[in-house]
């Protein structure tokens, strides 16, 4: 089984892996990284969501094997050294409710603000189209996302 | 749902060894890009190669050049490296427009032009794009270099004209040396995600010819041949838009599916021609940017 190294959440790991295992097995199965979650498992919902290389990418549409010698950071990364704006934010305003979408919604807004700090509403709906939420209509994560910026 | 089949992963570090494999392997190796398609088709179990081919670590594959008025773009250049790109901006404002409509950031972070059209879904985004800028195809074998036109590309749902041992290495496109405007209009049920219903784009140049392809319509992506050759030489007017939309309503031949009735995408095909038309008439007079 061949052995991958990368960067996931500032650390240096290996792994060996499975060519058929994707990302997002590997990460919730083999490494314990449990924030990815697998929803449509077919690229569609936007709930295993990770950042590769600072950007967002679908995990489960990606073979572990791919991301030799590349970073990977999902939220337990971003929250390493506490919550961050986007989080606080998303608490503050009571954003979600069964919380299955929030690490993809996270690691979505967490890309757009590396990349544009201060988005327009349209800009925030764009960069969450590809995160589907069944519980709250999508309007408290938006005004969330909306006060991170703001603060 | 995982991959239940096993197969063998190489990622050459150059076009040679990845010829090679295809020269070896044919029919039982698969090209990985971006992975959006294949992956997914991988665990449906649509697909089961035995030896998967990754090609991001080939140099050059992610290049988008201008050069003598012909813009080049590599085989692993993303929808998010489209849009972001300072060339295409400049020169070819109607990719970045269509690269926005294409799924969402995180595919879009992932997912290439050239996969794009190597999966030949009838609903392929950039084929309208490409068939009205004559695009060509650069495909490459232990071999040969081919130099495919777009307009032969496609050889039917999913199919193309690609042979077992090529693999794509690029796609390139002439620059228009008149003044022109474009618009791409997208039928979709929702932002984010989806697959066009239907698609169509349309260039407009300065001595009012006009070049005109859909998607999502038809078995293929093509060009409506008969609507640019009655709207050659003509100013638009609401009399000849009508005109035009009887020659385009015989050149698709839309399907019922999931996504659309047969009935419902040829009446929008109707409206987002007009709607295009009249929006790239309006941009090549100053109104907008593409």
């Amino acid at each position: 089984m061949p052995e991958i190294h990368f960067i996931l959440n500032h650390e240096n790991r290996a792994v060996r892996v499975e060519p058929n295992e994707t990302l997002l097995e590997v990460l919730r199965e083999k490494l314990g990284v449990k924030s990815p979650k697998c929803g449509c498992d077919r690229g569609d919902c936007g709930a295993c969501n990770v950042l590769l290389n600072g950007k967002s990418v679908r995990s489960c549409l990606i073979l572990a094997i791919e991301i030799d010698g590349q970073e990977i950071i999902t939220v337990e990364g971003i929250s390493r050294d506490g919550l961050s704006k986007v989080q606080e934010a998303m608490i503050d305003n009571n954003a979600f409710q069964c919380g299955f979408c929030a690490p993809g919604i996270i690691i979505s807004t967490t890309e757009l603000l590396n990349n544009n700090p201060h988005p327009t509403m349209n800009e925030i709906k764009e960069a969450l189209s590809g995160n589907l939420c069944r519980c709250t209509g999508y309007l408290p994560i938006l005004e969330a996302v909306q006060k991170a910026t703001k603060e | 749902m995982s991959i239940i089949h096993d197969f063998e992963y190489y990622k050459p570090a150059d076009l040679k060894e990845v010829t090679d494999l295809l020269e070896r392997f044919g029919t039982k190796a698969k090209i990985l890009a971006g992975g959006t398609d294949l992956i997914v088709q991988m665990k449906e179990d649509v697909r089961a190669p035995e030896v998967v081919i990754d090609i991001k670590g080939i140099p050059k594959m992610n290049e988008i050049l201008l050069e003598d008025n012909t813009l080049f773009i590599g085989a692993c250049v993303t929808f998010s490296e489209l849009i972001e790109s300072e060339i295409i901006k400049k020169y070819f404002p109607l990719i970045k427009e269509m690269s926005e409509t294409v799924a969402s950031v995180a595919i879009r972070n992932r997912a290439t032009l050239v996969g794009n059209i190597c999966s030949a879904v009838p609903s392929a985004d950039s084929a309208p794009i490409l068939l009205v800028y004559d695009a060509d195809i650069i495909t490459k074998s232990s071999s040969k270099e081919r130099t495919i036109s777009i307009n032969d590309w496609f050889a039917g749902p999913k199919k193309t004209v690609l042979l077992p041992e090529e693999l794509v290495t690029g796609i390139t496109i002439p620059l228009p040396d008149k003044k022109h405007a474009g618009c791409y209009e997208k039928l979709g049920r929702y932002s984010g995600e989806d697959l066009a219903q239907a698609g169509v784009c349309i260039l407009v140049f300065e001595d009012l010819h006009y070049k005109v392809a859909f998607c999502a319509v038809g078995p293929v992506p093509k060009r409506a041949y008969r609507v640019e050759k009655f709207l050659k030489s003509k100013e638009i007017s609401e009399k000849i838009i009508e005109e035009a939309k009887q020659y385009l309503l015989k050149e698709i031949s839309p399907i019922s599916d999931i996504r659309a009735t047969e009935e419902y995408r040829t009446h929008m095909m109707g409206v987002m021609f007009e709607r295009g038309l009249k929006k790239a008439v309006s941009r090549l007079h100053g109104g907008g940017n593409a």
